[in-house]
């Protein structure tokens, strides 16, 4: 469903990814943890073209994202096609982003009726529905500046949905949440984990990864170290950049 | 609570005095003192003519004048913000043409004071006496002349126009900068359409700092549109000179002008507040 190869990107002088390759399956779980500063937001943001690359290619559902090929040569697309792209990649990040002069309801709804173009009655369905899903129902109209943090990042995961993307990227979604909010918005994480919803997830939550992940992929300083089943890289790391970290986070 | 809390026997647990503040009561007493003496005098002064205020208040002369100060004003604001608005966007595009010629309009018209300026436009005759629409160095089309084009009101207007819209372009950029980036990317990413974004979710919560500066700079607007007096247009200031050269009641009617400003700033500080709490909406 993702594939990433050879992806370059640098910040000036700061070369943050430096030839990641990564495939994550229809259905599949991965999460990506990794010290600050590896480069794992950078990463989860090609995804959806927020950051453009330097050299690679990164592909959703078979279709290269960001970028037309033309032999040796990536030429960006048109915005347009960009945002079509993106309509099937939803975004959840760690602070929410909620639009906080729109209503809960309203936030859900913007996508799919203004880059979707989707008939209003049905949004309204779909955003019922997925109030309900996270739990939310009862503030469907109230503004995101009167909710908990974890109610507004469980809406922000119902607005992501509401595009009815092939994949969820969640970067750092409980980071920015006080300890006691960090259950609830993982539990809805695990649902969608479940329910068979294709994830990439940034996080340091070590238990969520070992409970919902599929693959766990540990990158450091712009690389992939190590992936494979969390049993493996979480309790058997085989790198010692890897045993290092897990043990520092456990 | 009431129930599980320690058992304390009343009267035994302190409570906090009000505290006093005879100064202020002082102050409050001196004030309306002050008051009360300028009021009196205002009523009793007959310098001030208040019979005089109360004829011309709604004199005809004066009704049109005041609704050329209007027209003048709306004219300012309405082309002004439109215009700051484009080189607001421009000054933040990524482009250095369109933001260079936004800074370089930014630059010459807050150089330039507004007096002069209206002047000039006032005068765009002498430099060119005709005005002509066809193609960029090539034939024209047609052609006016610049005074049947450009008469006083439309020079006030354009003039008016032209310096607010140096202002509205820095309120309108504040305005933007102002709204935190991480909303432009959430709408990015949500796929929504350019044009969407900037209307639906970047504009509005601009609003919130462009509207208290935009209600100073309108309102700074009404009065400074009696600037256009020295193009001998009949607005509220211009008007009530013309009245006191030939009748002498100076005083008199230069309170029916302060009245009328009086009047419009109110009505446009209700204007506002109302605007300010429509687009505050979701933020207690």
């Amino acid at each position: 469903m993702i594939e990433i190869e050879g992806v370059h990107k640098s910040f000036g002088s700061l070369h943050v990814l430096r030839g990641v390759s990564l495939t994550v399956e229809k259905g599949e779980v991965a999460v990506i943890l990794g010290p600050s500063g590896s480069g794992k937001s950078t990463l989860l943001r090609t995804i959806n073209h927020l950051e453009k690359v330097d050299a690679g290619t990164v592909a959703v559902d078979g279709e290269l994202v960001g970028y037309r090929r033309a032999g040796d040569l990536l030429h960006e697309l048109p915005e347009r096609e960009i945002l079509k792209q993106r309509t099937k990649i939803g975004f959840v990040f760690q602070n929410f982003n909620l639009f906080p002069h729109l209503t809960v309801r309203e936030n859900v709804a913007e996508a799919p009726i203004s880059a979707q173009r989707r008939p209003k009655a049905e949004v309204a369905e779909t955003v019922n529905r997925l109030l309900l899903r996270v739990g939310l129902s009862d503030k469907a109209d109230a503004y995101p500046g009167t909710l908990s943090g974890g109610q507004r990042q469980r809406v922000a995961i119902a607005r992501a949905l509401a595009l009815d993307p092939k994949v969820v990227l969640f970067d750092e979604p409980t980071s920015a949440l006080d300890p006691e909010l960090v259950g609830e918005v993982l539990d809805v994480m695990r649902d969608l984990a479940r329910s068979g919803t294709t994830m990439v997830v940034v996080t340091h939550e070590i238990g969520f990864a070992r409970e919902a992940a599929d693959t766990v992929v540990f990158l450091d300083e712009g690389l992939v170290v190590e992936q494979g089943p969390p049993g493996q890289v979480i309790d058997h790391p085989q790198h010692e950049r890897t045993r290092a970290f897990i043990s520092r986070v456990l | 609570m009431t129930t599980t809390a320690p058992a304390v026997r009343p009267g035994t647990v302190p409570k906090v005095a009000p505290t006093r503040h005879p100064f202020r009561w002082l102050a409050a007493g001196g004030v309306v003192v002050l008051i009360a003496m300028a009021a009196n005098s205002l009523v009793t002064n007959p310098a001030w003519e208040w019979e005089v205020v109360g004829e011309y208040l709604f004199a005809p002369s004066v009704l049109r004048a005041v609704l050329l100060t209007l027209e003048l004003t709306a004219l300012g604001s309405v082309f002004g913000f439109a215009l700051g608005g484009v080189l607001a966007v421009m000054r933040l595009s990524p482009n250095p043409l369109l933001s260079s010629v936004a800074w370089g309009y930014v630059w010459v018209f807050r150089a330039v004071p507004l007096i002069l300026q209206l002047l000039f436009w006032y005068n765009l005759a002498l430099l060119y006496p005709r005005l002509s629409f066809g193609v960029p160095f090539g034939p024209g089309f047609f052609s006016v002349g610049t005074m049947d084009l450009i008469g006083p009101i439309t020079a006030a207007a354009l003039g008016l126009a032209l310096h607010q819209a140096a202002y509205a372009a820095e309120i309108v950029r504040g305005g933007l900068l102002a709204v935190e980036p991480g909303q432009r990317e959430a709408a990015a990413a949500l796929g929504i359409p350019r044009a969407r974004r900037f209307f639906r979710i970047i504009l509005p919560q601009a609003m919130r700092s462009i509207v208290p500066n935009a209600g100073n700079e309108i309102i700074g607007l009404v009065k400074g549109t009696s600037v256009v007096y020295i193009m001998a247009l009949p607005e509220l200031f211009y008007q009530v000179q013309v009245i006191y050269m030939r009748n002498g009641r100076v005083v008199a009617l230069l309170l029916v002008a302060a009245i009328w400003y009086l009047a419009l700033t109110t009505v446009l500080s209700v204007v506002q507040y109302y605007i300010e709490r429509h687009y505050g909406r979701g933020r207690a």
